[in-house]
């Protein structure tokens, strides 16, 4: 099996509105996807429905062979699987950077603390911020504070990993050091599947652009010709808007 | 003018004026202008009309000590008549040859107390102290075991008794208000439309009718012959009022907390228990110390009530004192020094809180 996820027809309502429409992608294990599209078309709820932060109501969502239902041991059969990291961090801030990354070791993995620890610690300096492990959140920077939840995502040793617009709260000049934690892994095979508009990312890292636009997916290609050479008029328009 | 390209403007650094110094004068804290000073003028005023009066009452003309009860009818305070009183009012109807067993218990509390301060303490092993210490203290209240006198609870009184019902209503009260404050969150409507109907009943009703109904119709449910303790019956009254109360404090801490935090925590794999217990709870409970603190201290005044259904707390054993046809009757004595005793209390755990919340957010929170 080399299928990381597969979502097949899927459709999401909020209420009346139809967030989701007809979604169809499949993602092959170490696989990099980018996904982008002018804000409302529908992204995040799109990557937030693979690990059920957001549930869908037509289709079917297959994540590492389990498919998705509201049976709760699948949930969390999933959630084992996939590792997130959200535009606003979503750091404890009550806890110190070390347990912020020790915690769901602890809870949902059983580990001892001495052993979370070291995993922890293993993580932290994989994205060069070991050296702050004893700060709260509070003390440390945008860039700063996202590396640490990537690390606390890594902790739980995921197979994939979704990322919800990881750079958009963050100040110029803090993006580059999210990025550069963000290439390491994609160099080192994990699947990933990154909502952002960092094009030049995109553009080196992902194996496939996959564009949004109004809740369904208009178009899927390589990233050298979906810049180059969009094939429909939306994304054509979309790349003018953002690319100055 | 002085502008960027201003030749001046570039030359001169040194001209810049003293920066504003940090600490105003007094001069300008009290006179500083219009308001202050018409402040400061009737706050003068009132002083110098209320204090001298006061202190000749107080201090001046009072009567520290007296032959007998009688010649305390004069012009000022009678503090010979609290001094005289101090052990009713502070124990009540305890038994005077076994005064030292109160006296015990109110160290025993305070011990517990200033032992629970430090966040590094807070755990199972307090948690035991106190049910273990709470155990001791009903034990040496009561006696009849390990060579101690019998003293039933109809004579308890005075402080103990108000620390007794203040602590444990709310130990009580603070884990039931944990769980209505999260059930009337709760997405299924069974529990939140309980939770509300609960709190909106309970804060609804005057802490009176309470302490009526839980002291004569609580025998009434209960099966025959299983009366249970006036104490006890007040307790659950005051427990029940304060979970209202507590619970609706911790609400607002709840709605606090950014949905990113729950799903950060569930995204981890984390079960929603767990999420709630160690991610929102302990961030909810840190943004409401205040109001916590509030309720808390409007909590142990409260306990005051209990005289109504027949309890001698503080309050209750003053005014009985107050009774003794040998001395005339120093309301204001009495009430100043039943007063002083809950200011230290509450004033107490207002700072206590006060450090608590410079404490935990030194740093944690956002």
């Amino acid at each position: 099996m080399t299928q990381a996820i597969r979502l097949e027809n899927v459709a999401k309502w909020y209420g009346t509105f139809q967030v989701l429409t007809d979604i169809d992608l499949t993602v092959a294990k170490g696989e990099r996807v980018v996904i982008c599209g002018p804000s409302g078309s529908g992204k995040s709820t799109m990557i937030r429905c693979i690990n059920r932060l957001e549930e869908h109501q037509e289709g079917r969502i297959t994540v590492m062979g389990t498919e998705l239902t509201r049976d709760l041991k699948r949930i969390d059969l999933v959630r084992r699987e996939v590792g997130m990291v959200f535009q606003q961090f979503n750091l404890f801030p009550h806890m110190s950077v070390l347990d912020n990354c020790t915690f769901a070791q602890m809870r949902a993995r059983g580990r001892s603390r001495k052993e979370a620890e070291e995993v922890a610690m293993t993580h932290l300096a994989r994205v060069r911020i070991a050296d702050q492990a004893r700060k709260f959140p509070a003390q440390l920077s945008g860039g700063q504070q996202q590396r640490v939840a990537i690390a606390r995502a890594l902790c739980m040793d995921p197979r994939v990993m979704l990322f919800d617009e990881p750079t958009s709260a963050l100040d110029p000049e803090m993006i580059k050091e999210v990025l550069d934690a963000m290439t390491t892994l994609a160099d080192e095979g994990m699947t990933m599947l990154v909502v952002t508009h960092e094009m030049g990312f995109a553009r080196h890292c992902a194996d496939r652009v996959v564009f949004m636009d109004a809740g369904r997916i208009v178009e899927t290609a390589p990233p050298q010709d979906f810049f180059d050479a969009p094939a429909t008029e939306r994304a054509a328009k979309f790349l003018n808007q953002i690319v100055h | 003018m002085t502008s960027l390209s201003d030749p001046a403007y570039l030359v001169e650094p040194q001209a810049r004026p003293a920066p504003p110094r940090l600490r105003p004068r007094l001069r300008d804290v009290f006179f500083g202008d219009l308001l202050a000073a018409s402040l400061t003028v009737a706050m003068l005023g009132v002083i110098l009309l209320a204090l001298p009066p006061f202190l000749n009452w107080a201090l001046i003309d009072a009567a520290w000590t007296v032959a007998e009860g009688q010649d305390c009818a004069q012009v000022g305070a009678c503090w010979a008549f609290v001094a005289a009183k101090a052990r009713l009012i502070l124990f009540g109807l305890y038994p005077p040859s076994e005064h030292w067993r109160p006296m015990v218990v109110i160290a025993f509390f305070l011990l517990l107390t200033l032992a629970s301060m430090p966040p590094r303490a807070w755990g199972r092993g307090l948690a035991l102290a106190w049910t273990l210490g709470i155990a001791a203290i009903l034990l040496l209240m009561r006696g009849g075991a390990l060579g101690l006198s019998y003293v039933p609870t109809m004579h308890w009184g005075g402080l103990p008794v108000t620390l007794l019902l203040a602590t444990l209503s709310l130990a009580f009260a603070f884990p039931l208000a944990l769980a209505l404050a999260v059930g009337r969150q709760s997405r299924l409507p069974v529990a939140r439309y309980l939770s509300i109907g609960v709190i909106e009943i309970i804060r609804g009703t005057p802490l009176l009718s309470l302490l009526f109904v839980a002291s004569i119709l609580l025998p009434m449910f209960l099966p025959a012959g299983w009366s249970p303790d006036k104490l006890v019956r007040a307790l659950v009254a005051l427990t029940v009022f304060s979970t209202a109360y507590l619970a609706e404090v911790i609400r607002g801490g709840l709605q606090d907390i950014p949905p990113g935090q729950v799903e950060a925590s569930r995204a981890l794999g984390v079960s929603s228990i767990a999420t709630l217990r160690h991610i929102v709870i302990p961030q909810a409970l840190r943004k409401v110390i205040p109001p916590l603190t509030n309720t808390l201290i409007v909590m142990v005044k409260n306990t005051s009530l209990v005289f109504v259904v027949g309890l001698f707390d503080l309050l209750s054993s003053g005014r009985s004192a107050l009774t003794d046809p040998a001395w005339p009757t120093p309301f204001v004595e009495t009430y100043l020094f039943i007063g002083g005793l809950y200011f230290v209390i509450c004033f107490s755990i207002s700072l206590y809180a006060r450090w608590l919340e410079g404490y935990l957010g030194r740093a944690r929170i956002r």
